[in-house]
Protein backbone atom coordinates (compact mmCIF):
# COMPACT_ATOMS: atom_id res chain seq x y z
CA UNK A 1 0.00 0.00 0.00
CA UNK A 2 1.31 3.34 -0.98
CA UNK A 3 2.17 5.77 1.75
CA UNK A 4 4.35 9.03 1.21
CA UNK A 5 3.92 10.42 -2.11
CA UNK A 6 6.61 12.47 -3.22
CA UNK A 7 7.48 14.25 -6.47
CA UNK A 8 4.93 12.69 -8.52
CA UNK A 9 5.66 9.39 -8.11
CA UNK A 10 4.25 6.80 -5.85
CA UNK A 11 6.80 7.41 -3.36
CA UNK A 12 7.59 4.52 -0.52
CA UNK A 13 6.23 1.26 -1.18
CA UNK A 14 6.31 -2.28 -0.03
CA UNK A 15 5.68 -5.50 -0.59
CA UNK A 16 2.78 -7.95 0.60
CA UNK A 17 2.83 -11.64 0.26
CA UNK A 18 -0.34 -13.92 0.47
CA UNK A 19 0.27 -17.52 1.06
CA UNK A 20 -2.60 -19.88 0.20
CA UNK A 21 -3.04 -23.81 -0.41
CA UNK A 22 -2.17 -24.65 3.30
CA UNK A 23 -4.98 -27.32 3.65
CA UNK A 24 -5.55 -28.32 0.21
CA UNK A 25 -2.49 -28.23 -1.76
CA UNK A 26 -2.53 -25.96 -5.29
CA UNK A 27 -2.17 -28.64 -8.15
CA UNK A 28 0.20 -27.98 -10.55
CA UNK A 29 -0.70 -28.34 -14.38
CA UNK A 30 2.05 -31.07 -14.27
CA UNK A 31 -0.38 -33.00 -12.00
CA UNK A 32 2.07 -32.29 -8.55
CA UNK A 33 1.00 -30.24 -5.74
CA UNK A 34 2.29 -27.68 -3.79
CA UNK A 35 1.28 -26.85 -0.01
CA UNK A 36 1.42 -24.05 1.07
CA UNK A 37 1.95 -21.51 -1.80
CA UNK A 38 3.07 -17.68 -1.22
CA UNK A 39 2.88 -15.00 -3.85
CA UNK A 40 4.80 -12.08 -3.48
CA UNK A 41 2.97 -8.49 -4.62
CA UNK A 42 2.29 -5.04 -4.69
CA UNK A 43 -0.63 -2.92 -5.05
CA UNK A 44 -0.44 0.79 -5.61
CA UNK A 45 -3.41 3.67 -6.14
CA UNK A 46 -7.55 2.53 -4.35
CA UNK A 47 -9.86 0.28 -5.37
CA UNK A 48 -13.52 2.04 -6.08
CA UNK A 49 -16.26 1.05 -4.70
CA UNK A 50 -17.57 -1.60 -7.30
CA UNK A 51 -14.13 -3.30 -7.52
CA UNK A 52 -14.05 -2.66 -11.04
CA UNK A 53 -10.71 -0.55 -11.83
CA UNK A 54 -8.39 -3.31 -10.72
CA UNK A 55 -5.54 -3.20 -13.35
CA UNK A 56 -2.92 -6.94 -13.33
CA UNK A 57 0.64 -5.85 -14.11
CA UNK A 58 2.84 -9.48 -14.60
CA UNK A 59 6.61 -9.15 -15.11
CA UNK A 60 9.17 -10.12 -17.34
CA UNK A 61 11.30 -13.05 -16.88
CA UNK A 62 13.96 -11.32 -14.46
CA UNK A 63 11.08 -9.30 -13.25
CA UNK A 64 9.42 -8.85 -9.50
CA UNK A 65 6.11 -7.37 -7.89
CA UNK A 66 8.24 -4.14 -6.79
CA UNK A 67 6.88 -3.10 -10.47
CA UNK A 68 6.59 1.10 -9.25
CA UNK A 69 7.83 3.13 -6.48
CA UNK A 70 10.96 3.24 -4.35
CA UNK A 71 11.81 0.15 -1.46
CA UNK A 72 13.31 2.27 1.87
CA UNK A 73 16.71 2.51 1.20
CA UNK A 74 16.24 2.17 -2.77
CA UNK A 75 18.26 4.38 -4.86
CA UNK A 76 16.35 3.17 -7.35
CA UNK A 77 12.15 2.94 -8.32
CA UNK A 78 10.71 -0.03 -9.77
CA UNK A 79 11.07 -1.89 -12.63
CA UNK A 80 7.87 0.50 -14.51
CA UNK A 81 8.00 3.15 -12.26
CA UNK A 82 7.47 5.08 -15.32
CA UNK A 83 4.22 3.62 -16.44
CA UNK A 84 2.98 3.40 -12.93
CA UNK A 85 1.93 6.22 -11.19
CA UNK A 86 -0.35 9.43 -10.28
CA UNK A 87 -1.10 10.49 -13.62
CA UNK A 88 0.95 7.87 -15.65
CA UNK A 89 -0.39 5.29 -18.14
CA UNK A 90 -1.55 2.93 -15.27
CA UNK A 91 -2.88 5.73 -13.54
CA UNK A 92 -2.74 5.43 -10.03
CA UNK A 93 -5.08 8.11 -9.09
CA UNK A 94 -7.86 6.35 -11.41
CA UNK A 95 -6.89 2.72 -11.39
CA UNK A 96 -6.16 0.30 -8.60
CA UNK A 97 -2.70 -1.60 -9.58
CA UNK A 98 -1.48 -5.07 -8.73
CA UNK A 99 1.82 -6.16 -9.69
CA UNK A 100 1.81 -10.34 -8.92
CA UNK A 101 5.38 -12.00 -8.65
CA UNK A 102 5.08 -15.43 -10.42
CA UNK A 103 5.38 -19.08 -8.68
CA UNK A 104 8.88 -20.85 -9.41
CA UNK A 105 10.24 -17.26 -8.35
CA UNK A 106 12.52 -16.19 -6.21
CA UNK A 107 11.38 -12.76 -4.89
CA UNK A 108 9.15 -13.64 -1.92
CA UNK A 109 6.84 -16.20 -3.81
CA UNK A 110 7.28 -19.86 -3.64
CA UNK A 111 9.72 -21.40 -5.89
CA UNK A 112 13.00 -23.58 -6.07
CA UNK A 113 15.19 -21.67 -3.31
CA UNK A 114 11.79 -22.44 -0.62
CA UNK A 115 11.63 -24.62 2.04
CA UNK A 116 9.68 -27.44 1.67
CA UNK A 117 8.05 -28.22 4.47
CA UNK A 118 8.31 -31.87 3.93
CA UNK A 119 12.18 -31.92 4.86
CA UNK A 120 12.93 -28.67 6.14
CA UNK A 121 15.13 -27.56 3.28
CA UNK A 122 14.91 -25.70 0.13
CA UNK A 123 13.02 -27.35 -2.61
CA UNK A 124 15.89 -27.32 -5.31
CA UNK A 125 15.29 -29.64 -8.14
CA UNK A 126 12.43 -31.37 -5.96
CA UNK A 127 10.37 -27.94 -7.37
CA UNK A 128 7.64 -29.11 -9.33
CA UNK A 129 8.42 -27.66 -13.30
CA UNK A 130 5.50 -25.00 -13.64
CA UNK A 131 3.84 -23.29 -16.25
CA UNK A 132 3.07 -20.18 -17.28
CA UNK A 133 -0.84 -21.77 -16.77
CA UNK A 134 0.52 -22.57 -12.77
CA UNK A 135 1.72 -18.99 -12.58
CA UNK A 136 -1.58 -17.70 -13.54
CA UNK A 137 -3.43 -20.00 -11.57
CA UNK A 138 -1.72 -19.07 -8.19
CA UNK A 139 -2.57 -15.52 -9.55
CA UNK A 140 -6.38 -15.96 -9.30
CA UNK A 141 -6.08 -16.74 -5.81
CA UNK A 142 -4.33 -13.61 -5.10
CA UNK A 143 -7.02 -11.55 -7.15
CA UNK A 144 -9.72 -14.08 -5.22
CA UNK A 145 -7.91 -12.74 -1.83
CA UNK A 146 -8.43 -8.97 -3.15
CA UNK A 147 -12.10 -10.00 -3.99
CA UNK A 148 -11.85 -8.42 -7.58
CA UNK A 149 -14.58 -10.45 -9.64
CA UNK A 150 -13.27 -8.80 -12.45
CA UNK A 151 -10.49 -7.49 -13.92
CA UNK A 152 -10.47 -4.19 -15.92
CA UNK A 153 -7.50 -5.27 -17.24
CA UNK A 154 -4.25 -7.75 -17.65
CA UNK A 155 -0.82 -6.11 -19.44
CA UNK A 156 3.02 -7.25 -19.33
CA UNK A 157 5.94 -6.95 -21.87
CA UNK A 158 7.39 -10.38 -22.81
CA UNK A 159 6.50 -13.20 -20.14
CA UNK A 160 4.13 -10.16 -18.85
CA UNK A 161 2.92 -10.41 -22.15
CA UNK A 162 2.09 -14.28 -21.81
CA UNK A 163 1.10 -14.12 -18.51
CA UNK A 164 -1.81 -11.59 -19.52
CA UNK A 165 -2.60 -13.42 -22.36
CA UNK A 166 -2.90 -17.10 -20.83
CA UNK A 167 -5.15 -15.04 -18.13
CA UNK A 168 -7.78 -14.08 -20.55
CA UNK A 169 -7.50 -17.93 -22.16
CA UNK A 170 -7.90 -19.47 -18.67
CA UNK A 171 -9.97 -16.82 -17.35
CA UNK A 172 -11.79 -15.48 -20.09
CA UNK A 173 -14.85 -14.15 -17.53
CA UNK A 174 -12.30 -12.45 -15.10
CA UNK A 175 -10.59 -10.26 -17.77
CA UNK A 176 -12.39 -7.18 -19.64
CA UNK A 177 -8.87 -6.14 -21.51
CA UNK A 178 -5.52 -7.65 -22.23
CA UNK A 179 -2.57 -6.13 -22.88
CA UNK A 180 0.07 -7.87 -24.02
CA UNK A 181 3.65 -6.25 -24.93
CA UNK A 182 6.25 -7.52 -26.66
CA UNK A 183 5.13 -10.85 -26.37
CA UNK A 184 4.25 -14.66 -28.23
CA UNK A 185 1.48 -16.56 -28.06
CA UNK A 186 4.22 -18.93 -28.16
CA UNK A 187 8.03 -19.43 -27.89
CA UNK A 188 9.66 -19.82 -31.40
CA UNK A 189 13.18 -22.52 -31.80
CA UNK A 190 15.47 -19.60 -31.63
CA UNK A 191 13.79 -18.51 -28.12
CA UNK A 192 13.95 -21.79 -27.08
CA UNK A 193 17.76 -21.79 -28.06
CA UNK A 194 18.83 -18.58 -26.26
CA UNK A 195 17.27 -20.05 -23.07
CA UNK A 196 18.39 -23.21 -23.49
CA UNK A 197 22.14 -21.65 -23.75
CA UNK A 198 21.08 -19.79 -20.70
CA UNK A 199 20.84 -22.54 -18.49
CA UNK A 200 23.15 -24.79 -20.13
CA UNK A 201 25.75 -22.06 -18.95
CA UNK A 202 24.24 -22.42 -14.81
CA UNK A 203 24.47 -26.12 -15.39
CA UNK A 204 27.83 -25.75 -16.49
CA UNK A 205 28.99 -23.85 -13.39
CA UNK A 206 31.14 -26.25 -11.32
CA UNK A 207 29.13 -24.84 -8.64
CA UNK A 208 25.90 -26.17 -9.83
CA UNK A 209 25.85 -29.65 -7.97
CA UNK A 210 22.55 -30.41 -9.53
CA UNK A 211 20.76 -27.76 -8.06
CA UNK A 212 22.19 -28.37 -4.49
CA UNK A 213 24.07 -25.13 -3.95
CA UNK A 214 21.86 -23.64 -1.22
CA UNK A 215 24.29 -23.00 1.69
CA UNK A 216 27.74 -23.17 -0.32
CA UNK A 217 29.19 -21.15 -3.03
CA UNK A 218 26.54 -20.36 -5.83
CA UNK A 219 26.92 -20.84 -9.62
CA UNK A 220 27.28 -17.32 -10.01
CA UNK A 221 29.43 -17.51 -13.12
CA UNK A 222 27.01 -19.55 -14.52
CA UNK A 223 24.11 -17.20 -13.61
CA UNK A 224 26.11 -14.15 -14.50
CA UNK A 225 27.04 -15.73 -18.56
CA UNK A 226 23.46 -17.20 -18.92
CA UNK A 227 22.38 -13.04 -17.71
CA UNK A 228 25.17 -11.51 -19.84
CA UNK A 229 23.28 -13.57 -22.82
CA UNK A 230 19.64 -12.40 -22.03
CA UNK A 231 21.46 -8.46 -21.79
CA UNK A 232 22.42 -9.02 -25.43
CA UNK A 233 19.34 -10.00 -26.71
CA UNK A 234 17.32 -7.75 -25.00
CA UNK A 235 18.98 -4.76 -26.67
CA UNK A 236 19.62 -4.05 -30.16
CA UNK A 237 22.19 -3.71 -33.03
CA UNK A 238 21.71 -0.09 -33.61
CA UNK A 239 20.73 0.73 -29.47
CA UNK A 240 24.27 -1.27 -28.46
CA UNK A 241 25.84 1.14 -30.90
CA UNK A 242 25.08 4.21 -29.82
CA UNK A 243 25.47 3.08 -25.86
CA UNK A 244 28.95 1.35 -26.28
CA UNK A 245 30.24 1.77 -29.44
CA UNK A 246 33.73 0.41 -29.99
CA UNK A 247 34.66 2.49 -26.74
CA UNK A 248 37.13 1.24 -24.47
CA UNK A 249 36.92 1.59 -20.64
CA UNK A 250 40.52 2.85 -19.96
CA UNK A 251 41.55 3.37 -22.38
CA UNK A 252 44.21 0.52 -24.78
CA UNK A 253 46.66 -1.07 -23.45
CA UNK A 254 47.44 -4.00 -25.15
CA UNK A 255 45.31 -6.94 -25.75
CA UNK A 256 44.17 -8.73 -23.32
CA UNK A 257 41.06 -11.17 -22.10
CA UNK A 258 40.02 -8.68 -19.62
CA UNK A 259 36.98 -6.95 -20.74
CA UNK A 260 38.71 -4.09 -22.26
CA UNK A 261 35.65 -2.92 -24.45
CA UNK A 262 32.56 -0.90 -22.62
CA UNK A 263 30.07 -3.29 -23.81
CA UNK A 264 32.42 -6.09 -22.18
CA UNK A 265 32.30 -4.23 -18.90
CA UNK A 266 29.00 -3.33 -19.16
CA UNK A 267 27.81 -6.99 -19.56
CA UNK A 268 30.61 -8.53 -16.55
CA UNK A 269 28.77 -5.61 -14.19
CA UNK A 270 25.95 -6.59 -15.00
CA UNK A 271 26.16 -10.74 -15.19
CA UNK A 272 28.07 -10.40 -11.90
CA UNK A 273 25.73 -8.45 -10.55
CA UNK A 274 22.39 -10.68 -10.92
CA UNK A 275 23.63 -13.37 -8.26
CA UNK A 276 22.88 -10.76 -5.76
CA UNK A 277 18.85 -10.73 -7.01
CA UNK A 278 18.20 -13.97 -8.64
CA UNK A 279 18.73 -17.70 -7.64
CA UNK A 280 19.75 -19.51 -10.43
CA UNK A 281 17.22 -22.88 -9.86
CA UNK A 282 14.45 -19.81 -10.68
CA UNK A 283 16.29 -19.14 -13.92
CA UNK A 284 15.97 -22.67 -15.08
CA UNK A 285 12.57 -23.29 -13.69
CA UNK A 286 11.12 -20.14 -15.33
CA UNK A 287 12.83 -20.33 -18.53
CA UNK A 288 11.29 -23.63 -19.16
CA UNK A 289 8.10 -22.10 -18.08
CA UNK A 290 8.01 -19.62 -20.93
CA UNK A 291 9.51 -22.14 -23.70
CA UNK A 292 6.84 -24.73 -22.64
CA UNK A 293 4.25 -21.56 -23.18
CA UNK A 294 1.67 -22.00 -25.80
CA UNK A 295 -1.60 -20.48 -26.04
CA UNK A 296 -3.32 -22.51 -28.36
CA UNK A 297 -2.42 -25.20 -26.13
CA UNK A 298 -1.27 -27.68 -29.28
CA UNK A 299 -4.79 -27.60 -30.22
CA UNK A 300 -2.97 -25.92 -33.52
CA UNK A 301 -5.02 -22.94 -34.60
CA UNK A 302 -5.22 -19.63 -32.06
CA UNK A 303 -8.09 -18.31 -33.11
CA UNK A 304 -10.11 -21.72 -31.51
CA UNK A 305 -8.73 -20.57 -28.06
CA UNK A 306 -9.93 -17.30 -28.86
CA UNK A 307 -13.44 -17.66 -29.99
CA UNK A 308 -16.05 -16.45 -27.57
CA UNK A 309 -13.28 -14.11 -25.50
CA UNK A 310 -14.89 -10.73 -24.98
CA UNK A 311 -11.94 -8.80 -23.54
CA UNK A 312 -10.60 -6.24 -25.90
CA UNK A 313 -6.97 -6.44 -26.60
CA UNK A 314 -4.47 -3.72 -27.01
CA UNK A 315 -1.37 -5.84 -28.76
CA UNK A 316 1.34 -4.14 -28.96
CA UNK A 317 5.07 -5.14 -30.71
CA UNK A 318 8.10 -2.80 -30.87
CA UNK A 319 9.70 -2.91 -34.23
CA UNK A 320 13.29 -2.91 -33.56
CA UNK A 321 12.73 -6.21 -31.15
CA UNK A 322 14.63 -8.81 -32.64
CA UNK A 323 13.69 -11.07 -29.45
CA UNK A 324 10.21 -10.96 -29.73
CA UNK A 325 9.54 -9.93 -33.01
CA UNK A 326 6.30 -8.09 -34.37
CA UNK A 327 5.77 -10.91 -36.31
CA UNK A 328 4.73 -12.45 -33.38
CA UNK A 329 2.32 -10.28 -32.52
CA UNK A 330 1.23 -9.57 -35.39
CA UNK A 331 -0.29 -13.54 -35.63
CA UNK A 332 -1.79 -12.83 -31.90
CA UNK A 333 -4.04 -9.95 -33.35
CA UNK A 334 -4.49 -11.54 -36.64
CA UNK A 335 -5.97 -15.15 -34.20
CA UNK A 336 -8.24 -11.83 -32.99
CA UNK A 337 -9.64 -10.93 -36.22
CA UNK A 338 -10.19 -14.26 -37.35
CA UNK A 339 -11.81 -15.17 -33.86
CA UNK A 340 -14.15 -12.15 -33.70
CA UNK A 341 -12.20 -10.51 -30.81
CA UNK A 342 -12.03 -6.50 -30.89
CA UNK A 343 -8.41 -5.61 -30.84
CA UNK A 344 -6.23 -3.03 -31.43
CA UNK A 345 -2.75 -3.83 -33.22
CA UNK A 346 0.21 -1.45 -32.90
CA UNK A 347 3.77 -1.40 -33.58
CA UNK A 348 5.65 1.52 -32.22
CA UNK A 349 9.04 2.81 -33.41
CA UNK A 350 11.73 2.33 -31.47
CA UNK A 351 15.40 1.55 -31.76
CA UNK A 352 16.10 -0.22 -28.03
CA UNK A 353 15.39 -3.65 -29.09
CA UNK A 354 13.22 -6.02 -26.54
CA UNK A 355 13.88 -3.44 -23.99
CA UNK A 356 11.91 -0.97 -25.25
CA UNK A 357 8.62 -1.91 -23.40
CA UNK A 358 10.62 -0.77 -20.19
CA UNK A 359 12.32 2.55 -21.69
CA UNK A 360 10.60 4.12 -24.86
CA UNK A 361 7.39 4.59 -22.80
CA UNK A 362 6.22 7.87 -24.45
CA UNK A 363 3.86 5.80 -27.58
CA UNK A 364 3.19 2.89 -25.15
CA UNK A 365 2.16 5.07 -22.54
CA UNK A 366 -0.59 7.06 -24.92
CA UNK A 367 -2.05 4.18 -26.44
CA UNK A 368 -2.55 2.64 -22.68
CA UNK A 369 -3.59 5.33 -21.37
CA UNK A 370 -6.89 5.97 -24.25
CA UNK A 371 -7.43 1.56 -24.24
CA UNK A 372 -7.97 1.85 -20.36
CA UNK A 373 -9.91 5.10 -20.59
CA UNK A 374 -12.31 3.17 -23.26
CA UNK A 375 -12.48 0.27 -21.62
CA UNK A 376 -13.70 1.48 -18.41
CA UNK A 377 -16.29 3.55 -20.00
CA UNK A 378 -14.11 6.48 -18.94
CA UNK A 379 -14.34 5.93 -14.78
CA UNK B 1 -13.29 20.32 -48.16
CA UNK B 2 -15.06 19.95 -44.99
CA UNK B 3 -18.06 21.44 -42.96
CA UNK B 4 -19.15 21.90 -39.52
CA UNK B 5 -18.71 17.99 -38.87
CA UNK B 6 -15.19 18.03 -40.00
CA UNK B 7 -15.83 15.65 -42.77
CA UNK B 8 -15.70 15.80 -45.89
CA UNK B 9 -18.18 15.63 -48.22
CA UNK B 10 -16.89 12.08 -49.77
CA UNK B 11 -16.92 10.95 -46.02
CA UNK B 12 -20.62 12.17 -45.23
CA UNK B 13 -21.80 10.45 -47.99
CA UNK B 14 -20.40 7.26 -46.42
CA UNK B 15 -22.11 7.91 -43.45
CA UNK B 16 -25.18 8.01 -45.24
CA UNK B 17 -24.79 4.83 -46.96
CA UNK B 18 -23.50 3.11 -44.45
CA UNK B 19 -26.45 0.89 -42.58
CA UNK B 20 -27.26 1.07 -38.62
CA UNK B 21 -25.36 -1.22 -36.88
CA UNK B 22 -23.47 -2.51 -39.74
CA UNK B 23 -20.10 -4.35 -39.62
CA UNK B 24 -17.30 -1.62 -41.28
CA UNK B 25 -13.85 -2.58 -41.79
CA UNK B 26 -11.93 0.93 -43.08
CA UNK B 27 -8.93 0.22 -45.20
CA UNK B 28 -6.53 2.92 -44.76
CA UNK B 29 -8.23 4.86 -41.93
CA UNK B 30 -6.31 7.33 -41.55
CA UNK B 31 -6.57 9.45 -38.15
CA UNK B 32 -10.03 8.09 -37.83
CA UNK B 33 -12.77 10.61 -38.80
CA UNK B 34 -14.97 8.54 -41.01
CA UNK B 35 -14.94 5.67 -38.60
CA UNK B 36 -15.53 7.60 -35.30
CA UNK B 37 -18.34 9.26 -36.96
CA UNK B 38 -19.84 5.59 -37.90
CA UNK B 39 -19.37 4.46 -34.61
CA UNK B 40 -21.62 7.40 -32.92
CA UNK B 41 -23.72 8.12 -35.75
CA UNK B 42 -24.47 4.52 -36.93
CA UNK B 43 -23.38 2.61 -34.24
CA UNK B 44 -21.25 0.21 -36.29
CA UNK B 45 -19.07 -2.18 -35.35
CA UNK B 46 -15.90 -1.10 -36.89
CA UNK B 47 -12.41 -1.66 -37.43
CA UNK B 48 -9.70 -0.08 -39.17
CA UNK B 49 -6.33 -0.59 -41.21
CA UNK B 50 -3.45 1.86 -41.27
CA UNK B 51 0.22 1.79 -41.92
CA UNK B 52 0.96 5.39 -40.66
CA UNK B 53 2.52 5.39 -36.82
CA UNK B 54 0.99 8.55 -36.08
CA UNK B 55 -2.16 7.79 -37.16
CA UNK B 56 -2.66 4.59 -35.47
CA UNK B 57 -1.94 6.81 -32.30
CA UNK B 58 -4.88 9.13 -33.35
CA UNK B 59 -7.32 6.64 -34.36
CA UNK B 60 -6.64 4.64 -30.73
CA UNK B 61 -7.06 7.89 -28.76
CA UNK B 62 -10.48 7.91 -30.52
CA UNK B 63 -11.22 4.66 -28.67
CA UNK B 64 -11.24 2.97 -32.16
CA UNK B 65 -10.07 -0.85 -33.31
CA UNK B 66 -7.65 -0.54 -35.81
CA UNK B 67 -4.56 -2.33 -37.01
CA UNK B 68 -1.22 -1.33 -37.85
CA UNK B 69 -0.97 -2.85 -41.16
CA UNK B 70 0.37 -2.90 -45.19
CA UNK B 71 -3.78 -3.18 -47.23
CA UNK B 72 -1.45 -4.72 -49.80
CA UNK B 73 -0.77 -7.54 -47.72
CA UNK B 74 -3.90 -8.31 -48.29
CA UNK B 75 -7.14 -9.32 -45.50
CA UNK B 76 -6.83 -13.23 -45.78
CA UNK B 77 -7.14 -13.23 -42.20
CA UNK B 78 -10.68 -12.08 -42.41
CA UNK B 79 -13.17 -14.88 -43.83
CA UNK B 80 -15.47 -14.82 -46.91
CA UNK B 81 -18.33 -12.02 -46.29
CA UNK B 82 -17.17 -11.39 -42.51
CA UNK B 83 -18.18 -7.08 -43.16
CA UNK B 84 -21.06 -5.81 -44.31
CA UNK B 85 -19.13 -2.80 -45.83
CA UNK B 86 -15.24 -2.83 -46.38
CA UNK B 87 -14.20 1.32 -47.04
CA UNK B 88 -11.28 2.27 -49.26
CA UNK B 89 -11.76 6.12 -49.54
CA UNK B 90 -8.87 8.00 -50.91
CA UNK B 91 -6.78 5.00 -50.10
CA UNK B 92 -7.61 2.90 -53.82
CA UNK B 93 -5.18 5.28 -55.28
CA UNK B 94 -2.71 4.85 -52.99
CA UNK B 95 -1.81 1.00 -52.63
CA UNK B 96 0.46 -0.69 -54.80
CA UNK B 97 -1.99 -3.26 -56.39
CA UNK B 98 -5.14 -1.75 -56.49
CA UNK B 99 -6.60 -5.01 -58.30
CA UNK B 100 -5.89 -7.43 -55.54
CA UNK B 101 -7.16 -5.12 -52.64
CA UNK B 102 -10.39 -4.73 -54.34
CA UNK B 103 -10.53 -8.12 -55.03
CA UNK B 104 -10.07 -9.02 -51.52
CA UNK B 105 -12.35 -6.29 -50.07
CA UNK B 106 -15.05 -7.59 -52.21
CA UNK B 107 -14.36 -11.11 -50.68
CA UNK B 108 -14.46 -10.18 -47.26
CA UNK B 109 -17.40 -7.33 -47.52
CA UNK B 110 -21.12 -7.31 -49.27
CA UNK B 111 -20.45 -4.22 -50.26
CA UNK B 112 -17.65 -1.77 -50.54
CA UNK B 113 -17.52 1.50 -50.92
CA UNK B 114 -14.63 3.43 -53.22
CA UNK B 115 -13.55 6.80 -52.94
CA UNK B 116 -11.51 8.18 -54.57
CA UNK B 117 -9.80 11.69 -56.69
CA UNK B 118 -10.62 12.41 -60.18
CA UNK B 119 -7.98 13.03 -62.74
CA UNK B 120 -9.69 14.21 -65.50
CA UNK B 121 -11.28 17.36 -64.51
CA UNK B 122 -10.81 20.71 -66.34
CA UNK B 123 -8.75 21.73 -64.01
CA UNK B 124 -6.30 18.99 -64.46
CA UNK B 125 -6.89 18.89 -67.82
CA UNK B 126 -6.07 22.36 -68.31
CA UNK B 127 -2.72 22.32 -66.50
CA UNK B 128 -1.41 19.27 -68.14
CA UNK B 129 -3.00 19.85 -72.12
CA UNK B 130 -2.54 22.92 -71.70
CA UNK B 131 0.51 24.35 -69.49
CA UNK B 132 2.02 21.16 -70.21
CA UNK B 133 2.55 20.46 -65.74
CA UNK B 134 1.45 17.37 -63.63
CA UNK B 135 -1.78 18.87 -62.11
CA UNK B 136 -2.22 20.08 -58.57
CA UNK B 137 -5.63 20.70 -57.30
CA UNK B 138 -7.18 20.38 -54.00
CA UNK B 139 -7.92 16.91 -54.85
CA UNK B 140 -4.97 15.99 -55.96
CA UNK B 141 -2.92 18.31 -53.66
CA UNK B 142 0.47 16.74 -54.24
CA UNK B 143 3.72 17.82 -56.25
CA UNK B 144 4.69 15.09 -58.30
CA UNK B 145 7.73 14.22 -56.06
CA UNK B 146 5.86 13.99 -52.65
CA UNK B 147 3.20 12.15 -53.28
CA UNK B 148 1.32 8.97 -52.26
CA UNK B 149 -0.74 8.61 -54.74
CA UNK B 150 0.53 5.49 -57.46
CA UNK B 151 -2.25 5.70 -59.42
CA UNK B 152 -4.58 8.24 -61.42
CA UNK B 153 -7.51 7.62 -62.71
CA UNK B 154 -10.56 9.11 -64.10
CA UNK B 155 -14.34 8.83 -62.99
CA UNK B 156 -15.15 6.72 -66.71
CA UNK B 157 -12.00 4.56 -66.01
CA UNK B 158 -13.29 3.17 -63.00
CA UNK B 159 -17.00 2.79 -64.49
CA UNK B 160 -15.23 1.24 -67.42
CA UNK B 161 -12.86 -0.59 -64.86
CA UNK B 162 -15.87 -2.28 -62.65
CA UNK B 163 -17.58 -3.38 -65.60
CA UNK B 164 -14.29 -5.18 -67.48
CA UNK B 165 -14.27 -7.20 -64.35
CA UNK B 166 -17.92 -7.64 -63.46
CA UNK B 167 -18.25 -5.35 -60.14
CA UNK B 168 -21.42 -3.86 -59.77
CA UNK B 169 -21.63 -0.07 -59.08
CA UNK B 170 -24.93 0.31 -56.79
CA UNK B 171 -24.63 4.02 -56.23
CA UNK B 172 -22.66 6.54 -57.60
CA UNK B 173 -22.18 9.93 -56.02
CA UNK B 174 -20.09 12.82 -57.42
CA UNK B 175 -18.38 16.04 -55.62
CA UNK B 176 -16.43 19.05 -56.08
CA UNK B 177 -15.14 21.21 -52.92
CA UNK B 178 -18.56 22.33 -51.76
CA UNK B 179 -21.37 20.47 -53.28
CA UNK B 180 -22.59 17.20 -55.10
CA UNK B 181 -22.24 17.20 -58.75
CA UNK B 182 -24.83 15.68 -61.13
CA UNK B 183 -23.70 16.48 -64.53
CA UNK B 184 -20.60 15.71 -66.68
CA UNK B 185 -19.33 14.37 -63.41
CA UNK B 186 -16.34 12.80 -65.07
CA UNK B 187 -15.38 16.62 -66.51
CA UNK B 188 -16.78 18.82 -62.77
CA UNK B 189 -16.39 16.20 -60.28
CA UNK B 190 -13.34 16.34 -58.22
CA UNK B 191 -14.12 12.68 -56.11
CA UNK B 192 -15.79 9.85 -56.94
CA UNK B 193 -17.70 7.90 -54.40
CA UNK B 194 -19.01 4.58 -55.56
CA UNK B 195 -21.15 1.61 -54.09
CA UNK B 196 -19.84 -1.74 -55.55
CA UNK B 197 -20.69 -5.14 -55.09
CA UNK B 198 -19.68 -8.01 -56.88
CA UNK B 199 -21.48 -8.56 -60.35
Amino acid sequence: MMTARGGGGLGIVETKYQTFAQDNGFATVGGKTLSPVTLAYETYGELNADRSNAVLVLHALTGDAHAAGFHKGDKGPGWWDNMIGPGKAFDTDKYFIICSNVLGGCRGSTGPSSINPATGKPYALDFPLVTVGDMVNAQRHLVDYLRIERLLSVAGGSMGGMQALQWVVSYPERVRSVIPIATTATHSPQQIAFNEVGRQAIMADPNWNDGNYYGRELPAKGLSVARMIGHITYMSDLSMSEKFGRRFRNGHSGFSFDPDFEVEGYLQYRGDNFIKRFDPNSYLYITKAIDYFDLANGKGLLQEVLRGVEARFLVIAFKSDWLYPAHQSQETAKACKRAGVKAIYAELNSTWGHDAFLIEVEEQAHLITHFLKNVSGGI
Amino acid sequence: MSDRLGLRLDQKVIVEIITPGATVLDLGCGTGELLAELVKEKHVSGEGIEIDDQAILECVAKGLNVFHDDIDRGLSEYGDRSFDFVILNQTFQQVKRPDEVLKEALRVATKVIVGFPNFATLATRFQLGIRGRVPVTPSLPYEWHDTPNLHFLSILDFIDYCRKRHIRIEKAFYFNAKKRIRTFPNAFAHVGVFLVTKG
